[in-house]
C-alpha cells in the first residue's frame, strides 16, 4: 500500500528475542500530523515497536517506511534521529550533570553534529531565542542554570519532551510521558501534546486511559507483537477482542 | 644480619665435608694399594677383583681390557667400588670407569620396579653407544609389560644395532626404527642419509640411504600427527586452566555485576593454603602421609578463599554495587594490598611438591605424552562446572541467586534475604578462586604475582564470552587456550599473546556483547 | 542562586590553577637559584627534577581526566601512550649519545650487546630532534586512533573497554620487553648525554626542562579547559550520563569518544617526551598493566571530572610515594591499594570534593561532579 499521507509505514516487523516474538507481524502506520496513541496490556511490544523505528532495536524481518518512503531499518539511530524522529523514553533520560540550558542547547537541531562544529560552536542569539522559548514551554525558565539531575520527576519528563522538541522532530515517539506525574502536571502534559500535534505527528504510549481520553483521537490496540484493534477511544473500549485481553483490568472498562 | 651465621654454617660444612671426605680417602687408597702385596693369598683374586686393581693400571690397554671384562661380568653391587676408585683415581682412569658405571648403574635399573626408571635406564643405554647393552636390552624388552617402557627399551637396542659392522643388521635396525617412529632416531638416520649423499660415501653408506629415507619419512609423518595431537592436548588444558580461573570472574560479573580484579589474589590465597598445609604435614606428620596434604588442603584452599571473598564483599564490594567501575578499581586496590602482604610474608619464591599420584604422565601413543598433573586439572574443571550448573539451576540456593539477579526488589518481598544471597555468592565465586589456585599448585610456582600471571587473560575470556552464560565463558575459554596453542609455536608466547588480544578485539567488532549476550528488556539498561 | 553557581566554580578553578601555575613556573625555580644552598628556602636540583617529573605525570593525568572524569571511558592503557611518547624520545637521545658509549660506536650500547650491526630502519627518523619531537606525539595518537576506532566503533563500552585497554598495557609490555624489537629489552633505553648540545647532567639544562614542562603543563591545560568548556566538552559530559540520548539527540558517541581518546595519547605522548630527558631512563616496567593504573589512581585522587583535580593528584600522590618509600620502602603497595580503596568507596570526588566540601560546606559542584550511582547494565 502506497502510502498517500502517511509519515510511517511499519510492515509485517517482526522482532524476535531468542524464540520469543516481542513483535510478531506488526503493521502500523501514522498520517501527518496525527496524534495516535498506543495502547496494550504489558509484554505487547509497544516499547519494542518505538524501538524498531528510532533504530534501537533491530527488526529481525519487515519494512518501516518513514516520510517520503525512506527505508528506516538498517539505519543505525543518529541517522534516524537526523531524518526528523525524536525519542522520548519511559524513564526519563536526561544528562543530570548539565544544567537545563546545556541540556536543551544540546538537543537543539544543528546542521552538524560532528565533533569539530560542536568544539568550535557558539549558539547563535536565533538559536538562544528558539531555547528560551523551548524553555517557557516546557515551564522550565526557573531553572535554566540548576543541574538537570536535581528536577523533580516530572520536570524531568517535561525537560526531555523540550529537548525533543527542540530537535524538529517530524515524528515524535513518547514512551508514557506522564507515569509518575501529578494529575495537574498530567493535565499540562495533555495540553503540550496536543499543541505539538499542530505541527509534528507523535505517537505516544500510555496506560492511564483519562490521559487517553484527554489526548487522543485514535488509539492503537497492541497485544502479543501485533496490532488488534484501532479506532476512537470508544471504539476501542467497546471492541470484545480488546475487552478479552484486558479481561479484569478495570482501566480500559470503565 | 641473618647473612652472617648462614655464611658462617655454609664455611663450616665446607671444611667439615673437606676433612671428612677428602682427608681420609688417600689412607684407604693406600691401603688397598698396599694390601695385595702384604697379604699371601693374593694368588685367590676373583677375575673381578683382578679388573677393579687393573683399572687402576698405567697401561691404557689393561685398562680397557679391564673395562671390557667389568661391562660383561659385571654386575651393580661393584658402583660403590668404582666410585671410591674414582673418586681417587687420576683423570685418564676416571675416564675410563665411567662408561663402567653408567652401563652398570643402568643395566640394575632396566630391572627397576618403577617403570619411569626403567624408561630411563634404557634410553641412557642407547645414549652410551656400547653394543653390549643391546641383549641386556632386548632381554628386558622381552619380559617388559608396560609397552612404553617396552617400546624404549626396543627403540635403544635398535639405535645401538646402528653401530654394528654388519650392514643386514643396520638395514633391519633402520627399518625397526622406522616402524617404530623413533623420535630419538631421527637425527641419526638423518645423519646417515647425509653422510650417505657425500662425496666420498662408501658402498656401504650409499646402501643404506634408501631405507633410512624411508624410515625418516615414516617418523617425520608420524611426528606431524603426533605434534597435532599434543597442540590439541595443550590447548584443551590451557582452556581448562582458563576456565577454572574464569568460572568465579563470570559469576559475579554475571550474576552480580562485580568486576573483581582481585579475584587472581584469592587465587593465590588458595595456592598459598595448599602451601601451607603441605608445610604443616611436613613438619607434623610421618612422610608416608604426605602425599595426603593435597586432598587435605582442598577444603582449606576453599575456605580461605571463601572467608577471605566474604570479607572482602562485606567491607568493600556492598558499597558498590551497580558501579561496575568502581568495583573494578575497588579491588585493584585489594589486589595490590594482598599482594605485597604474600610477598612481605612468604617472600617470593615457594612451591608445592606434587603428590606421587600427579607426578609423571601417561605416554598414550609414541611421541604423544600428557602429563598427569594437566589431566586432572582437565577432569577438575568439568567437575566445577558441572557442579556448578547443578547449584545454579538445580539447588534451592541457585534458584535465590538466580531470583535475586533478575529482579532484586521482588525477591526481597519474596522474603529472599538479598543481601545475604549477595554475599553467599561472592564468597561462593571467591571460593572457586580458591579451587583454582589449589589446581594451579600443579602446574606453577606458589608466588605473591601469581593472581596476575593469568587475570588479563581470564578476563579476556569473560569478556570474549559475554556476561549472560556460563556456556560463554566456557565456549571463551575453550577457543582462546586453543588458539593460544595454536599460534604459540609459530610466533613465540609473546606475539601468541598480542595476537588473542588483537582476535579478542575483532571479534569483538563482530559481537560486541561477548559469545552470549543477554538479549531482550534486561539488555537495554 | 544556582545561576552563580558554576561561574564562581569556573572561576575558582581559574583561579587556583593560576596560584599553581605561579608556584611552579616562577617560585620553584627562583627557590631553586637565588637562595644559598644552606637556607631552608632552597630548593635543591634533585627535588626540582624530581617535580618536574610529576608534572609529567600531571600531563598524562589530565588526559586520562578527560576521557574518564568527563567521557566516562576508563582507559587502563594510559602508560602505553606514554611509553609511545617516552620510547620515540629515548631513541633520539639513544642516537645522541654517539661515540660517548661505553664501546664508543655510532649504535645505541644495547645494540652493540645484542649484536645488531645497523641501526633498524625504524630509528632513522629519530636521528632528528624533530623526528624525535613529532614521533612522541604522532605515535601515540595514530596508534590511539586505530586501536580506539577498533574499540569505540563497535561499542565496546564500560568495564570491556577498560579490560580490553588493561589487555593492551600487558601486551605492550610483553613486546617492549623483547630484544628483537630493538628498544632495549627488560633494560630499556638510558645513558643519554646531551639534547641538542646541552649537556642533561648540567642542572641548567635541567632547569630548561622543568621550566618547559611546567610551560606544556599550562598548555595542556589550557587546551583541556577549552575542550571542555566547548559544547563538545558538554557532549563529553552528556555521553557520561546517558549515552543513548545523546544518540537520540543526533551525535555519534563512538566518533567522540575517540576524539577525547586520541586527545588523551597525545598529551600521554607529550608527557613522556618531557620525562625520559629529566629522568634519564625508560623501561618496559614504566608502561604495563601497574603504572596505567596508577594514573587511574592519581585522577581519582585528585577528583575526577576537574582538570586541577587531575593535576593535584599527579603531583600529592608521587610526592608521597618518593617520600614514603624512602622510609617504608615495602609499604608502598599497600598504600596504593589503599588508596583505591579508600577514594572510590569513600571519596569519589577525590581531594577537589573534600577542598569543596570544606570551604563552600554545600553540595558538590554542579557542571563536573561524579556521575550518580546508576546501574550500568550487567545487573
Amino acid at each position: 500500500m502506497s502510502a498517500e499521507g502517511l509519515i510511517l509505514n511499519c510492515e509485517n516487523v517482526v522482532v524476535d528475542y531468542d524464540g520469543f516474538k516481542a513483535l510478531n507481524n506488526c503493521n502500523f502506520s501514522v498520517h501527518y500530523n496525527e496524534l495516535r496513541v498506543v495502547i496494550g496490556p504489558n509484554g505487547a511490544g509497544k516499547t519494542t515497536l518505538l524501538d524498531c523505528i528510532c533504530g534501537k532495536t533491530k527488526p529481525s524481518s519487515g519494512k518501516i517506511a518513514f516520510g517520503n518512503n525512506i527505508e528506516l531499518v538498517g539505519k543505525n539511530a543518529e541517522d534516524i534521529t537526523k531524518l526528523g524522529v525524536g525519542r522520548k523514553f519511559q524513564a526519563p533520560s536526561v544528562y543530570g550533570n548539565l544544567t537545563v540550558w546545556q541540556n536543551l542547547d544540546l538537543s537543539l537541531k544543528r546542521a552538524s553534529k560532528g565533533v569539530f562544529p560542536t568544539l568550535m560552536g557558539k549558539s547563535t542569539p536565533a538559536e538562544r531565542d528558539r531555547i528560551n522559548e523551548t524553555m517557557d514551554t516546557i515551564g522550565l525558565t526557573q531553572d535554566a542554570h540548576s543541574r538537570a539531575g536535581s528536577l523533580s520527576h516530572g520536570q524531568k519528563q517535561w525537560l526531555e519532551i523540550g529537548m525533543v522538541i527542540l530537535q524538529d522532530p517530524s515524528l515524535l515517539l513518547v514512551d508514557e510521558p506522564v507515569a509518575g506525574m501529578s494529575d495537574k502536571e498530567t493535565e499540562q502534559t495533555g495540553r503540550l501534546l496536543n499543541s505539538l500535534a499542530e505541527k509534528h505527528a507523535i505517537v505516544v504510549i500510555e496506560h492511564d486511559m483519562d490521559f487517553v481520553r484527554q489526548i487522543a483521537r485514535v488509539v492503537t490496540v497492541l497485544a502479543e507483537g501485533t496490532v488488534i484493534c484501532e479506532g476512537t477511544v470508544e471504539h476501542v473500549q467497546a471492541d470484545q477482542h480488546v475487552r478479552e485481553i484486558y479481561l479484569g483490568r478495570a482501566k480500559v472498562a470503565h | 644480619m641473618k647473612r652472617g651465621p648462614c655464611a658462617l654454617a655454609i664455611a663450616l660444612s665446607i671444611a667439615l665435608s673437606v676433612v671428612l671426605n677428602v682427608a681420609p680417602k688417600p689412607v684407604n687408597a693406600e691401603d688397598e694399594a698396599s694390601t695385595p702385596a702384604a697379604v699371601p693369598s693374593a694368588p685367590a683374586l676373583s677375575p673381578i677383583e683382578q679388573a677393579l686393581a687393573d683399572l687402576s693400571s698405567e697401561s691404557a690397554e689393561t685398562r680397557s681390557a679391564a673395562v671390557a671384562l667389568l661391562i660383561e661380568e659385571g654386575d651393580a653391587s661393584l658402583i660403590p667400588k668404582l666410585d671410591e676408585i674414582r673418586a681417587t683415581a687420576d683423570r685418564a682412569v676416571r675416564q675410563a670407569i665411567k662408561p663402567v658405571v653408567d652401563l652398570l648403574k643402568n643395566r640394575a635399573n632396566l630391572s627397576s620396579e618403577l617403570p619411569d626408571y626403567r624408561r630411563s635406564a634404557a634410553s641412557d643405554l642407547a645414549s652410551t653407544g656400547r653394543r653390549e647393552a643391546i641383549a641386556w636390552l632386548e632381554a628386558a624388552a622381552a619380559k617388559e609389560e608396560v609397552w612404553w617402557v617396552r617400546y624404549t627399551m626396543e627403540e635403544s637396542a635398535n639405535l645401538l644395532e646402528l653401530r654394528s659392522g654388519d650392514l643386514a643388521a643396520r638395514q633391519t635396525a633402520i627399518k625397526k626404527l622406522g616402524d617404530l617412529r623413533s623420535q630419538n632416531g631421527l637425527s641419526t638416520l638423518q645423519e646417515l642419509i647425509e653422510s650417505g649423499n657425500a662425496a666420498d660415501a662408501t658402498e656401504e653408506q650409499k646402501a643404506l640411504i634408501s631405507t633410512a629415507t624411508a624410515a625418516v619419512s615414516q617418523i617425520e609423518s608420524w611426528s606431524t600427527k603426533a605434534t597435532i595431537m599434543e597442540t590439541i592436548f595443550r590447548g584443551i588444558s590451557l582452556s581448562s586452566i582458563l576456565l577454572i580461573m574464569s568460572l568465579g570472574l563470570a559469576i559475579v560479573f554475571g550474576l552480580m555485576g562485580v568486576i573483581n580484579m582481585a579475584h587472581g589474589e584469592l587465587m593465590m590465597i588458595g595456592a598459598y593454603a595448599t602451601f601451607v598445609t603441605q608445610q604443616a604435614f611436613i613438619a607434623w606428620l610421618p612422610p608416608e602421609h604426605f602425599d595426603w596434604y593435597f586432598p587435605a588442603s582442598l577444603p582449606l584452599a576453599f575456605l580461605a578463599s571463601f572467608g577471605a571473598g566474604w570479607l572482602l564483599e562485606a567491607t568493600v564490594i556492598r558499597f558498590l554495587y551497580g558501579r561496575l567501575l568502581e568495583t573494578l578499581l575497588a579491588t585493584w586496590g585489594v589486589s595490590l594490598i594482598l599482594m605485597q602482604s604474600a610477598r612481605v610474608y612468604f617472600g617470593d619464591l615457594t612451591a608445592v611438591i606434587a603428590p606421587q599420584a600427579l607426578r609423571g604422565g601417561a605416554q598414550v601413543m609414541v611421541g604423544v605424552y600428557l602429563p598427569y598433573n594437566r589431566i586432572f586439572i582437565i577432569i577438575l574443571s568439568i567437575v566445577c562446572v558441572v557442579g556448578i550448573y547443578y547449584l545454579l539451576f538445580n539447588s534451592n540456593l541457585g534458584l535465590r541467586v538466580r531470583a535475586v539477579t533478575q529482579n532484586r526488589n521482588m525477591s526481597a518481598c519474596l522474603g529472599i534475604p538479598t543481601r545475604k544471597v549477595d554475599s553467599y555468592t561472592f564468597a561462593f565465586a571467591s571460593g572457586l578462586a580458591g579451587i583454582a589456585g589449589w589446581a594451579l599448585t600443579m602446574v606453577g610456582n606458589v608466588d605473591p604475582g601469581l593472581g596476575q600471571n593469568y587475570i588479563v587473560d581470564a578476563f579476556m575470556v569473560v569478556v570474549t564470552g559475554g556476561v549472560g552464560k556460563l556456556a560463554g565463558t566456557i565456549w571463551a575459554s575453550l577457543g582462546i587456550g586453543g588458539l593460544n596453542k595454536l599460534i604459540e609455536p609459530f610466533s613465540g608466547a609473546v606475539y601468541g599473546k598480542v595476537f588473542i588480544l588483537v582476535g579478542v578485539i575483532l571479534f569483538l567488532q563482530w559481537r560486541p556483547s561477548g559469545l552470549f549476550a543477554a538479549k531482550g528488556r534486561s539488555a537495554d539498561a | 542562586m544556582p545561576e552563580q553557581m558554576q561561574p564562581q566554580q569556573n572561576s575558582r578553578e581559574t583561579l587556583s590553577f593560576y596560584l599553581v601555575g605561579a608556584i611552579f613556573l616562577v617560585v620553584m625555580p627562583l627557590l631553586n637559584v637565588l637562595p644559598s644552598e644552606e637556607s631552608w628556602l632552597h630548593l635543591s636540583d634533585f627535588r626540582l627534577n624530581q617535580f618536574g617529573k610529576f608534572l609529567c605525570f600531571a600531563i598524562l593525568a589530565l588526559g586520562l581526566d578527560l576521557t574518564w572524569g568527563y567521557c566516562g571511558v576508563l582507559s587502563m592503557g594510559q602508560g602505553v601512550f606514554f611509553g609511545f611518547g617516552a620510547y620515540c624520545m629515548g631513541m633520539y637521545l639513544a642516537l645522541q649519545i654517539g661515540k660517548e658509549s661505553v664501546y664508543g660506536s655510532d649504535l645505541p650500547d644495547f645494540m652493540v650487546w645484542t649484536q645488531v650491526k645497523e641501526l633498524p630502519l625504524f630509528w632513522y627518523p629519530f636521528k632528528s630532534f624533530w623526528g624525535g619531537i613529532l614521533g612522541a606525539i604522532l605515535v601515540p595518537v595514530i596508534f590511539a586512533t586505530i586501536f580506539g576506532f577498533l574499540a569505540f566503533r563497535s561499542r565496546i563500552k564500560g568495564v570491556y573497554f577498560a579490560i580490553i585497554t588493561q589487555a593492551l598495557a600487558f601486551a605492550a609490555w610483553l613486546v617492549f620487553n623483547r630484544n628483537e624489537t630493538r628498544l632495549g629489552g627488560t633494560n630499556g633505553l638510558t645513558d643519554f648525554k646531551q639534547v641538542l648540545g646541552y649537556r642533561l647532567s648540567d642542572p641548567s639544562t635541567q632547569l630548561g626542562l622543568y621550566i618547559l614542562t611546567v610551560l606544556a603543563l599550562i598548555a595542556s591545560y589550557l587546551l583541556c579547559r577549552w575542550i571542555v568548556a566547548s559544547r563538545a566538552g558538554k557532549v563529553l559530559i552528556a555521553i557520561r550520563d546517558s549515552e543513548s540520548r545523546v544518540t537520540f539527540s543526533g551525535y555519534t558517541p563512538w566518533v567522540y569518544k575517540l576524539f577525547v581518546f586520541v586527545v588523551a595519547a597525545g598529551l600521554a605522548g607529550l608527557a613522556g617526551m618531557l620525562y625520559v630527558p629529566q629522568v634519564g631512563i625508560i623501561t618496559p616496567a614504566q608502561i604495563g598493566v601497574l603504572p596505567s593504573l596508577e594514573v587511574v589512581i592519581w585522577v581519582a585522587v585528585g577528583g575526577r571530572g576537574t582538570l586541577i583535580g587531575a593535576i593535584l593528584g599527579a603531583v600529592v600522590v608521587n610526592f608521597g610515594r618518593s617520600v614514603l618509600t624512602n622510609y617504608f620502602p615495602e609499604a608502598w603497595p599497600f598504600i596504593l591499594g589503599g588508596l583505591f580503596v579508600v577514594v572510590v568507596t569513600m571519596f569519589p570526588d577525590g581531594l577537589v570534593g573534600i577542598i569543596r566540601k570544606l570551604f563552600s560546606g554545600g553540595p558538590p559542584a554542579a557542571g563536573v561532579a561524579m556521575p550518580k550511582p546508576q546501574a550500568q547494565g550487567g545487573r
